[in-house]
């Protein structure tokens, strides 16, 4: 897949299909991996990941009805460290109506990076009680890691530059290029 | 923002925007374990100048969930008029390390001259009967919560009592018209100052004939040295002409709320115990001070606090 | 023998006329009016004006008793740098000069200092209470002929009564502080809707104008001459106009920075803009220079009130009233662009030389065989205030960041120049 060599143009990575299927096969995965849906939660990140971590419980509460997987909200914002990369989004609250304790918790954003914002997360999570395990899904993991931080559950793993600008919705990923280059 | 002084200083949209950060703050402290990072290595220092120990514990409790440090200054009035200036005050605990003063003291404007002995940022607490921008938030946030409103065009807010004299007053006039609402003062002429006709504002001197029109009814304490300085002739006459009676909570729209800065001066302003009043947000305004602080201290000090970012 | 001095290519200013000419001095006299003269010290006036030294009317030098903010000496050297040959000291020291020992001490603090005339003025009252009256006959013998309790008014209508009588028969001036203390207790600033917004109690215009009103009605029953200080509100204005209609003998004086500043100003939370009276509305601004220049105001006054750095940077309503004035006064008023060169130098010189009395000696024509106190300006210069050049011993001056209009070039003292190229000289 080329990149487009002029900048500003966004280029589509993941159509409205493929981001469909993806959060099914996410879906399956996490039953499959937590051996079903005993103890499970899902919490999406504001603002990203919200929507994903509906998609995905709905999917679960579908392929799995007899028991009903809660799903909340975190607002990471307050937790996080020095880089103000996802400043406060008045009106995106954390909503978090049930105990976390003794929980699998799945965090679920829609683009992980440097892993700071999980990293937030987790320590969010604490405020909430004591899970027993936290895993992580992502719909797209892009790289440029810096924190010991992996993703259990990934959409697509999607190679970019640093300065690469990525968006997640419903509709499809698009990344738009800041530097002209050629893969 | 750099300091929180006055609500004029704040603006309409500064307003608002605490106002919707105060939410993210509400939610932090229902949680299990109402502790966030935020403004951990931040240190927050109280200069109170006037005795006020729930403002305080409110700042300090607001700094605290924030995890910042905080250190106290319980500074008595003598020791800065003799002696150590307030300058030297200030430059002292600068020089300790401070990213932000709440101050309180009895003279006006002080917030501001301190600003040029230090580069922390600032927050009034109160300042003589000037400013007191916190408790204007607060009490914007609780009419909010109840009415569950953003704005408050169309509605009508009285507030009762000694005006001149209120900083309380001030702010929440400057605060409530900022929203859209339309304030009446009621109080004896003495207790008005001598021209608000620049204010936006309309003036009624019986309680009475506003009761019934009042969707928030805001009342104000009456400190007992007004009588020996002639504003009122007695404690007795004022609480029958403005005080709120019984008869006068009957006479409240069914929606209306009661509301209090605190504290309250029982038999004057108040005939009646708030707790059988049962429009009184009172003990809302008490809870949602916390909440609101952290706002503003987060405003002022987080990193990565740009108000109105995009996720 | 001092040395001889000489004015060159200045025009001098008289009240009968102006005259492009060089002026010579020797032994404390003018001695020639001439072209092309020549003396040991020669002082350039070109483009100046050479006139009659300024006489201050109100001057607080803050010696006895608060030496921190202000000595005679350094008051004496700010009145020299602002064209001042003479000064008259108020009588709110600590002591205050309501004794002979206090007045001998403060006038040869001046004469040590040896730069402008110091002339002490006396209290009203014992002490400035305000509840007996001061020895003014004792004092009068020691040469005090201005009296007054400023910084305070006095209260008991029936005590500045036998005040005025017995200054009558004294034949000596009272001036009076209007405020009735009443009725601006903690004021801080003039009470406006700035005032209001602040939250602050107010200094209302009648707290002034009830005691001009009183006092005028008190001359009238008494005939004893009266001097109104600082006067700050339109309606006092009006009081005095139509007091002097009557023929009452009574004068009244204006300071410079109740011309140019404004009471918005104390939303600054200032307190350099703190003083008493306070600063008023652009109205009143307007009434007091119609007042100037109808003749209702008869002087120019500094009020001329240092003070600590430290009482300056108090909360607004702990800082001590007062500003500086003797080094900015010219520079004020020639920029308020309101008033002729001429009208000026009568307000700043000829007419407070005649209302303190030392007409003799101030507020002279240049002429030869005239005392040689003398003022040299240049009326066109424009400049700002340096606090660090100030020769004042305090800071509090409103002016920091204005630009003034007029600086005094050369003072001379007694025939001896004190400022030399805006320099003192000692």
């Amino acid at each position: 897949m080329s990149i487009s060599a002029r900048s500003d143009t966004p280029h589509e990575v993941m159509s409205a299909t493929d981001v469909r299927r993806a959060i099914v096969r996410i879906a399956h995965e996490i039953i499959e991996r937590n051996h079903g849906v005993e103890g499970l939660a899902i919490v999406g990140l504001q603002r990203g990941g919200t929507w994903i971590a509906e998609a995905i419980t709905k999917q679960i509460n579908e392929i799995e009805s007899a028991v009903t997987v809660p799903v909340g909200a975190l607002d990471v914002s307050l937790h996080r460290d020095d880089i103000g990369l996802r400043p406060v989004s008045l009106g995106a609250i954390t909503n978090i109506p049930f105990d976390l304790t003794g929980a699998t918790v799945v965090l679920v954003d829609d683009v992980l990076f440097t892993g700071r914002t999980v990293r937030a997360a987790m320590e969010g999570l604490n405020n909430f009680g004591r899970p027993r395990a936290v895993q992580l899904a992502v719909l797209v993991d892009r790289g440029h890691r810096e924190l010991p931080i992996r993703p259990d559950f990934v959409g697509k793993n999607l190679p970019t530059q640093h300065d690469d600008d990525v968006s997640a919705t419903s509709d499809g990923v698009r990344i738009t290029a800041k530097n002209a280059t050629s893969k | 923002m750099k300091h929180l002084r006055g609500i004029d200083e704040l603006g309409a949209d500064g307003l608002l925007q605490l106002l919707q950060l105060t939410d993210h703050m509400a939610e932090i402290n229902q949680r299990p374990v109402p502790k966030v990072p935020a403004l951990r290595g931040r240190t927050v220092a109280s200069l109170f100048f006037e005795d006020s120990t729930r403002t305080r514990l409110s700042f300090e409790t607001a700094a605290k969930r924030l995890s910042a440090d905080t250190l106290t200054f319980n500074v008595s009035t003598s020791s800065v008029n003799k002696g150590e200036s307030l300058r030297d005050t200030v430059a002292t605990i600068t020089d300790m390390g401070v990213d932000a003063f709440v101050v309180r003291h009895k003279s006006v404007g002080i917030p501001w001259q301190i600003e040029q002995w230090t580069k922390a940022s600032i927050i009034n607490a109160g300042d003589g009967a000037h400013q007191h921008p916190t408790q204007a938030l607060v009490d914007c946030y609780t009419i909010r919560e109840a009415t569950h409103t953003t704005r408050f065009d169309g509605m009508q807010i009285t507030i009762v009592g000694d005006i001149k004299h209120s900083r309380v007053a001030r702010s929440n006039i400057q605060a409530f018209s900022m929203l859209g609402a339309k304030v009446t003062l009621v109080a004896p002429p003495t207790l008005l100052p001598p021209d608000v006709s620049h204010w936006p504002v309309e003036v009624n001197h019986h309680l009475d004939e506003v009761i019934p029109t009042s969707d928030v009814l805001y009342m104000l304490r009456l400190q007992s040295e007004r009588m020996s300085q002639g504003h009122v002739p007695t404690l007795r006459e004022y609480s029958e002409q403005y005080g709120l009676t019984q008869k006068r909570v009957a006479k409240l729209r069914d929606s209306a709320i009661v509301m209090h800065p605190g504290p309250m001066n029982r038999g004057v302003e108040m005939q009646i115990d708030p707790s059988d009043v049962k429009n009184s947000l009172i003990h809302r305004q008490v809870a949602n001070g916390v909440s609101v602080r952290m706002a503003v201290l987060f405003d002022l000090l987080g990193s990565g606090a740009n108000l109105g970012g995009q996720a | 023998m001092s040395k001889s001095v000489v004015i060159k290519g200045g025009t001098i200013l008289n009240q009968n006329g102006e005259l492009r000419a060089d002026v010579r001095i020797e032994n404390e006299r003018i001695v020639e009016i001439g072209t092309n003269l020549d003396a040991d010290i020669k002082l350039d006036a070109s483009g100046c004006i050479v006139t009659s030294g300024f006489v201050d009317l109100h001057a607080h030098l803050r010696e006895p008793g608060k030496e921190e903010a202000e000595t005679i000496e350094t008051g004496s050297r700010a009145g020299a740098l602002g064209g001042y040959t003479a000064l008259v000291a108020m009588p709110n020291t600590d002591p205050p000069q309501d004794s002979v020992a206090v007045i001998d001490f403060v006038r040869e603090q001046g004469k040590r200092a040896g730069l402008v005339d110091v002339i002490p003025s006396g209290c009203i009252t014992l002490g400035r209470q305000g509840e007996t009256l001061a020895p003014m006959a004792e004092l009068s013998q020691a040469g005090v002929n201005f009296f007054t309790d400023d910084g305070f008014g006095v209260q008991d209508a029936s005590l500045m009564r036998r005040a005025l009588e017995y200054a009558r028969g004294l034949g000596v001036t009272l001036a009076q502080h209007c405020e009735v203390a009443e009725l601006t207790k903690g004021a801080v600033m003039s009470e406006c809707q700035c005032c209001t917004d602040l939250g602050l109690p107010g200094w209302p215009a009648i707290a002034e104008e009830l005691m001009v009103f009183r006092d005028i009605e008190l001359v009238r029953i008494t005939g004893a001459t009266m001097h109104f200080l600082h006067l700050s509100t339109a309606r006092s204005v009006e009081l005095v106009r139509a007091a002097k209609r009557d023929g009452l003998p009574i004068t009244a004086e204006v300071t410079p920075h109740h011309l140019s500043l404004t009471q918005e100003l104390l939303s600054s939370y200032d307190p350099v803009y703190k003083v008493n009276p306070p600063l008023r509305s652009s109205d009143d601004i307007r009434a007091l220079k119609i007042g100037l220049l109808d003749g209702t105001i008869d002087a120019i006054a500094t009020d001329h009130a240092p003070h600590p750095r430290r009482d300056k940077e108090m909360s607004l309503d702990m800082a001590p009233p007062g500003m500086l004035g003797l080094e900015t006064a010219l520079g004020v008023v020639l920029a308020l662009g309101d008033l002729e060169i001429k009208d000026a130098v009568a307000l700043l010189s000829w007419n407070p030389a005649r209302i303190a009395r030392v007409d003799s000696a101030h507020g002279r024509p240049i002429s030869a065989s005239e005392p040689a106190n003398i003022c040299v300006f240049d009326p066109e210069v424009s400049w700002s205030v340096d606090l660090q050049r100030l020769a004042s011993k305090s800071i509090n001056s409103p002016y920091v960041g204005r630009t003034l209009r007029g600086k005094v070039r050369h003072t001379i003292f007694k025939g001896t120049p004190t400022v030399i190229d805006g320099q003192a000289q000692k």
